[in-house]
């Protein structure tokens, strides 16, 4: 059918323009992976090289940073097409909104929430996290960075059309983050001990799973509220 | 005119903005082969009107048709039918003109490289395919926005200030592009504060619909403030 071809090149065409977008905006691209790196650099140097200290706090560090990073890129999500005008084109185009939004999203967790959970073990080598929850800290960050995404988008899709929307993006989305927060943490915590985090990761797919279904919805109606007014 | 089918309808449309209505009981019909020139001083609603006409805002009273069905029945059909060129340009300034169109032209399915260079050919940007758009002028960047124009298929053009920043020739090619639109049977809603120079210009004054006299002294205000 001419309408479903016209449908995927539409998803395709904005998740390619936003890949170029983000590689031609490096600066916003690498900055919450910076405030990353260097967030963690800096715990061992405050609190001390001492082992025990800091594969104790290790697992919640690195995700309350990840989390803190997430917030952090969030505010340009939908910012600059509001500023150029192309959200009013994409809300006008014969295709579903939140099919492009999805585009959005995707090219947002691989611009932050991919590069984050790549960084992340470097930087568990750094705290001295045990071996054994490595592979726990990629999968719940690799669940729990998409699922930010997603909810983050409904928080800029809500404040894109208010000047100064970045504390109360933190506002809208802080809430539901914590839970990711908590069963991420959590995960690696438990891996660190020895046990089995599979339930943790559970928890963290099943909220990705909603949040998939949910939120590009919830995002596409914001933004129409949001262009409206 | 007589046999020019009826495209558009507004049936008693009015707005509403901060408490006081920008215009109301609008009624108007929009024929293939119109062009339309939406008059008013500033902050009269025109702009506003463009977006409701375009379905960026869904904030209003009345009823708007689409070929005699009611938009609501036949949005989809609409949309396809439909090109917007908004008070923003809709353009990103780090992508290359080429770029820009291309996720345009994704919007009503494909469109080959070839047509698009053409069409930026045709708004004097040859050349420019693969400069950033951010080190292109004022004008040059609403010539990239108006490249749509060369290979849209769409019936209905609605421009909100489409000439801002234009040089006269570029003016010139604009006018006749809208004028072959409407000998090819399409309909033009257009704003614009210079005057247009086209055969069979139809006019639309938002200063034509008011509601009460409170209205028209918040219209004076907005005329001078």
């Amino acid at each position: 059918m001419a309408n479903s071809s016209l449908a995927s090149s539409l998803f395709w065409a904005t998740f390619k323009r936003d890949l170029i977008l983000a590689f031609r905006h490096k600066g916003d691209m690498v900055n919450p992976l910076v405030f990353f790196l260097i967030a963690i650099t800096m715990i061992p140097l405050a609190l001390g090289p001492e082992k025990a200290v800091l594969m104790r706090i290790a697992p919640g560090i690195i995700w309350v940073m990840a989390l803190l990073a997430t917030l952090l890129s969030l505010d340009s999500l939908f910012r600059s097409d509001f500023d150029d005008g192309s959200l009013e084109q994409l809300l006008i185009a014969p295709y579903p909104l939140t099919l492009s939004v999805m585009a959005k999203i995707l090219v947002h967790w691989l611009a932050t929430g991919l590069p984050l959970t790549l960084m992340a073990p470097v930087l568990g080598v750094m705290l001295s996290l045990p071996a054994s929850a490595f592979a726990a800290l990629c999968y719940s960050l690799l669940l729990g960075t998409a699922a930010m995404s997603l909810i983050g988008a409904v928080g800029a899709a809500l404040t894109v059309s208010l000047r100064k929307g970045g504390v109360l993006i933190s506002l809208i989305v802080m809430p539901l983050y914590i839970p990711i927060l908590i069963f991420g943490a959590s995960a690696v915590q438990t891996a660190a001990l020895g046990e089995a985090y599979k339930m943790q990761l559970a928890v963290l797919g099943a909220g990705l799973a909603i949040a998939l279904l949910l939120a590009p919805l919830a995002a596409a109606g914001a933004l129409r509220v949001s262009v409206n007014g | 005119m007589t046999v020019a089918p009826v495209l558009l309808e507004l049936r008693n449309l009015a707005c509403e903005r901060d408490e006081r209505f920008l215009f109301a009981q609008l009624n108007a019909s929009f024929y293939a082969g119109q062009v339309v020139q939406i008059l008013g001083p500033n902050g009269s609603g025109k702009t506003t009107l463009l977006r409701i006409l375009a379905g960026v805002s869904k904030d209003f009273y009345g009823n708007i048709l689409w070929q005699s069905q009611p938009l609501k029945d036949t949005a989809w059909e609409y949309a396809n039918n439909l090109l917007y060129l908004g008070h923003l340009p809709g353009i990103k300034k780090s992508l290359t003109p080429l770029e820009n169109l291309r996720w345009y032209a994704a919007v009503q399915g494909s469109v080959a490289d070839e047509d698009l260079i053409k069409a930026l050919t045709q708004v004097q940007l040859a050349g420019y395919e693969d400069t950033p758009c951010y080190r292109l002028s004022a004008g040059q960047l609403r010539r990239v926005a108006l490249a749509r124009l060369a290979f849209s298929r769409a019936k209905v053009w609605i421009l909100d200030e489409p000439f801002t920043a234009l040089d006269k020739s570029g003016v010139a090619e604009l006018e006749s592009r809208l004028i072959a639109h409407t000998a090819a049977g399409g309909l033009v809603l257009v704003t614009s504060h210079q005057d247009i120079n086209i055969p069979n210009l139809q006019v639309l004054n938002l200063l034509d619909f008011p509601v009460d006299i409170g209205l028209l002294n918040s219209r004076e205000d907005a005329a001078y403030g």
